[in-house]
C-alpha cells in the first residue's frame, strides 16, 4: 500500500464534513444547545465537585488547595458523634421510606380505585404536606409531639420514633403522587383478565397491580429516602440531644467553621446515595430481565 | 325469543340461558333491555349491533363483571347469580387483549393454571399445547412488547383456551387488526372452534364478520335483541326494518296493504303502484317493502309482467372490480341501489350515468317488513 493511496481519501472526507449543514434535528451541533447543556452541568455539579475535591485538601481552611490527604476521612470516621448521627440518619431514612412506600401505595390505590364520599378533599389534603412550608411543618410537629407527651427517653432506635413519624408524614404524599400518576395509565382489563383466569381479589393485586406499580414504588421510595436523609428543618424541630441526625450534626459543626471533615462526611453521604440509587435501578432492570428469561 | 331452527343451535340443550336480563347503569342508562336468549353447546354465537347497543355489557354479564339489574343468567341450567368471575368456567378474550406486560408469553398462558393449582408438569404440557394451537409454538420466552398485535391476540386466546372453559367470550377480537389479517383470523377462529369444540360467543359491530363466522347471530339495537337467527336466514328474512338495514344493503319502500287473497297480498307502494307479494303474518296497514341490491335486474326494455318494475335514470355508477353499484333515481327522486356482477371483461361502462333503464325484481325476493 502506497502513501498516496492512504492520503487521497482523507481530504475528501474532511471537505464533506465541513460542508454538511446543520440539520433541523442536529441539536447536538448547535451552539446554544451546547451552552445550555454546559450551564446545566455547572449548576448541577460544580458545588458538589468542589465539596468532594476539598474533602481531600490538606488544610484546615477550605479555601486554598494545599495537597492531597485522606486525613479528614480518618478524622470523620473517628468522630463518634458524627458516626452516631450518620447511623441515626440512615436508620430513620430506611424505616420511614419503608413505611412511606406502603402507606403511599395504599393511599394511591385507594384514591385511584374507589369512589367514596370525601374523596376529593382527601386528594387535596394529600398535596398539603408538599406545599406547606417546611418550617411550619417543623413547628407543627414540635407542638404535636409536645402536646401528646411523646416520651423522649426511650432507648435506641425507639427514641427516633418521633423523627420517623415526622418523616413519614412529609414523604408518603410524594410516594402516593408518583404511584397515582403511574396507576392513571393502568388498563383495567388487565385486572379483569386476572380475575377471569381465576385469581381472587388479593391474587390480582399481588400478580397484576403490584408489578405494574413497581417502577412507581421504586421511584417513590427513592424520593422518600433522599427526602428523609437530607431533611434538616423538620428534623431539627423533632430531634432531641440524643437523636441528632447527620444534617443537624453537620449544621452544628459548620456553626464553628467549615472543616474538610464536614466535606469528607458529606462525600460519604453522596456516595451512599449514589450507590443506593444505582442499586435500585439495577434491581429494577434485573426484574425486567428475569421476566424475559423465564419460560 | 324466537328459537331458530337454523344450522347448529337447536338440538343441543342450552349451555347459557339469558332470562329477561336488563342492565341499568346508575338508575338512568338502560344498556341491556329485557334480553332473553339461549346459546347452545358448541355454537359460534355472535352478538351484533351498532356502537353503544349494549353488546359488551351483555357479554360482561356472562363473564360476571357486571351484575344484571333484572333477570338472571344460567349456565347448564344453574343460576350464575352471586358467582364471581374467577369462579365461572367461562373465559374471555378482552378487546385490548390485556396480555400481562410483565410476564413472558409462557407465564401469561400459564397464569390461569398456576392460580388454580394445576401441577407443574401438567401446566407445561397444557401451555405448550395451547401455544401450538394458536400457532405460537416457540414464542413462550418472548415478552409481550416483542410481539405484534396479532400475536398478542393469539396469546390472549391461548391464555383463555388453556383453561378449557365451557364458554369462550370474545369482545371485538378482530377490530384492532388490519383488513387482511382480520380476514385470516376470521377463518382461523372458526377452525379453532371446531378443533377445541368450545362454545364461542363473539361481540362484533361488523355484520360481514358476524355473517361469515357465526352459526347464529343475535342482532341488538339500543339494548334490545331484534332477531336471533342463522346468517342466511338473517340476511334473506330479516324480521324488521332495523335488521334489514343493518345486515347488508337494502332498498326500502314504504307501502300500505290494500288486500289479502289466499297466500298473496297486494300492497300500494309509492312510486311502484300496486304490487302483489307472497303473504306474511300480520301484514296489514303500513308495511316496509324491501329488496336487496343484488336481487335487482336492469334492462333497457320493459321486463314484462311477473316482475315488480319501475323506470328510472342512472344517477351514479360505482365500480368495485367484481361488482358495480348502480344508483337508479325514479320519477319521485328516490335513489335505488342495484348491485351488478361484472361478468364479462370490459373497461367501458355498459351502464352510464344518464341512461334510462328498467329496474325490476322477482316478487319472491321481496321482503314485507312489519316491524
Ligand atoms: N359502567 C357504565 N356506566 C354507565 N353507563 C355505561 C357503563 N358501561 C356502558 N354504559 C352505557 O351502556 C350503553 C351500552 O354500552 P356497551 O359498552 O355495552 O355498548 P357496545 O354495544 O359494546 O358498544 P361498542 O360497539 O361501542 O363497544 C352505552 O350507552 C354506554 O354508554
Ligand atoms: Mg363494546
Amino acid at each position: 500500500m502506497s502513501v498516496a493511496d492512504e492520503a487521497t481519501p482523507a481530504p475528501v472526507l474532511r471537505r464533506r464534513w465541513r460542508r454538511e449543514a446543520i440539520g433541523p434535528l442536529d441539536y447536538s451541533r448547535r451552539l446554544w444547545l451546547r451552552l445550555t447543556f454546559l450551564a446545566a452541568l455547572v449548576f448541577l455539579y460544580a458545588p458538589i465537585i468542589t465539596l468532594i475535591v476539598f474533602s481531600f485538601n490538606d488544610s484546615r481552611r477550605n479555601i486554598v488547595w494545599r495537597g492531597f490527604t485522606f486525613k479528614y476521612y480518618e478524622k470523620a470516621l473517628g468522630n463518634e458523634s458524627l458516626i452516631e448521627a450518620f447511623t441515626n440518619s440512615l436508620t430513620i431514612a430506611l424505616l420511614s421510606t419503608a413505611a412511606s412506600v406502603v402507606l403511599g401505595a395504599m393511599v394511591a390505590v385507594l384514591l385511584w380505585r374507589f369512589r367514596f364520599p370525601g374523596k376529593a378533599p382527601l386528594e387535596g389534603a394529600m398535596a398539603l404536606p408538599i406545599v406547606i412550608p417546611e418550617i411550619c411543618m417543623g413547628v407543627a410537629m414540635l407542638a404535636f409531639f409536645a402536646r401528646v407527651g411523646w416520651p423522649s427517653d426511650l432507648i435506641w432506635p425507639f427514641n427516633l420514633g418521633s423523627i420517623i413519624i415526622a418523616h413519614i408524614s412529609f414523604s408518603f404524599p410524594f410516594v402516593a403522587m408518583v404511584v397515582r400518576a403511574r396507576l392513571a395509565n393502568f388498563n383495567r382489563e388487565l385486572e379483569e383478565a386476572a380475575k377471569d383466569l381465576g385469581a381472587s381479589e388479593w391474587e390480582t393485586f399481588r400478580d397484576v397491580l403490584i408489578p405494574f406499580m413497581r417502577p412507581g414504588l421504586v421511584a417513590g421510595g427513592l424520593l422518600a429516602f433522599t427526602l428523609s436523609l437530607d431533611d434538616f428543618v423538620i428534623t431539627f424541630f423533632t430531634s432531641g440531644p440524643d437523636t441528632v441526625t447527620f444534617p443537624v450534626k453537620v449544621y452544628s459543626m459548620v456553626r464553628f467553621s467549615v472543616t474538610p471533615e464536614v466535606n469528607a462526611a458529606s462525600t460519604v453521604l453522596i456516595v451512599i446515595t449514589l450507590v443506593l440509587t444505582a442499586l435500585a435501578m439495577w434491581l429494577q432492570n434485573r426484574s425486567g430481565q428475569k421476566a424475559e428469561e423465564l419460560g | 325469543m324466537t328459537e331458530s331452527a337454523g344450522i347448529g343451535g337447536a338440538g343441543g340443550k342450552p349451555i347459557i340461558s339469558i332470562r329477561e336480563v336488563s342492565k341499568i347503569f346508575g338508575g338512568a342508562v338502560t344498556a341491556v333491555d329485557d334480553v332473553s336468549l339461549d346459546i347452545h353447546e358448541g355454537e359460534f354465537f355472535a352478538l351484533l349491533g351498532p356502537s353503544g347497543c349494549g353488546k359488551t355489557t351483555l357479554l360482561r354479564m356472562l363473564a360476571g363483571f357486571e351484575i344484571p339489574s333484572l333477570g338472571q343468567v344460567l349456565l347448564d341450567g344453574q343460576s350464575l347469580d352471586g358467582v364471581p368471575p374467577n369462579k365461572r368456567p367461562i373465559n374471555m378474550v378482552f378487546q385490548s387483549y390485556a396480555v400481562f406486560p410483565h410476564m413472558s408469553v409462557f407465564d401469561n398462558v400459564a397464569y390461569g393454571l398456576k392460580i388454580t393449582g394445576v401441577d407443574k408438569a401438567e401446566t407445561m404440557a397444557r401451555v405448550d399445547e395451547a401455544l401450538e394451537l394458536v400457532k405460537l409454538g416457540g414464542f413462550g420466552g418472548r415478552r409481550p412488547d416483542q410481539l405484534s398485535g396479532g400475536q398478542r391476540q393469539r396469546v390472549a386466546l391461548a391464555r383463555a383456551l388453556v383453561k378449557r372453559p365451557r364458554v369462550l367470550l370474545l369482545d371485538e377480537p378482530l377490530s384492532a387488526l388490519d383488513a387482511k389479517l382480520r380476514e385470516a383470523m376470521q377463518l382461523e377462529l372458526v377452525r379453532l372452534r371446531e378443533t377445541v369444540g368450545i362454545t364461542f360467543v363473539i361481540v362484533t359491530h361488523d355484520q360481514a364478520e358476524a355473517l361469515s363466522m357465526a352459526n347464529r347471530i343475535a342482532v341488538m339495537e339500543s339494548g334490545k335483541v331484534r332477531q336471533v337467527a342463522g346468517p342466511a336466514e338473517l340476511y334473506e328474512y330479516p324480521n324488521c326494518r332495523f335488521v334489514a338495514d343493518f345486515i347488508g344493503k337494502m332498498n326500502l319502500f314504504e307501502g300500505r296493504v290494500t288486500g289479502l287473497a289466499g297466500n298473496q297480498i297486494t300492497v300500494q307502494v309509492e312510486g311502484l303502484g300496486e304490487v302483489t307479494l307472497p303473504a306474511v303474518e300480520q301484514a296489514e296497514g303500513e308495511v316496509g317493502i324491501a329488496v336487496r341490491p343484488e336481487k335487482l335486474r336492469l334492462d333497457r326494455e320493459d321486463p314484462g309482467a311477473g316482475r315488480i318494475a319501475f323506470r328510472g335514470r342512472v344517477s351514479e355508477v360505482a365500480y368495485y372490480g367484481d361488482t358495480s353499484n348502480i344508483f337508479i333515481t325514479d320519477a319521485a327522486g328516490r335513489a335505488v341501489s342495484a348491485n351488478i356482477q361484472n361478468e364479462a371483461r370490459r373497461t367501458d361502462s355498459h351502464v352510464a350515468v344518464g341512461d334510462d333503464l328498467w329496474c325490476s325484481w322477482d316478487p319472491q325476493d321481496t321482503l314485507v317488513l312489519t316491524g
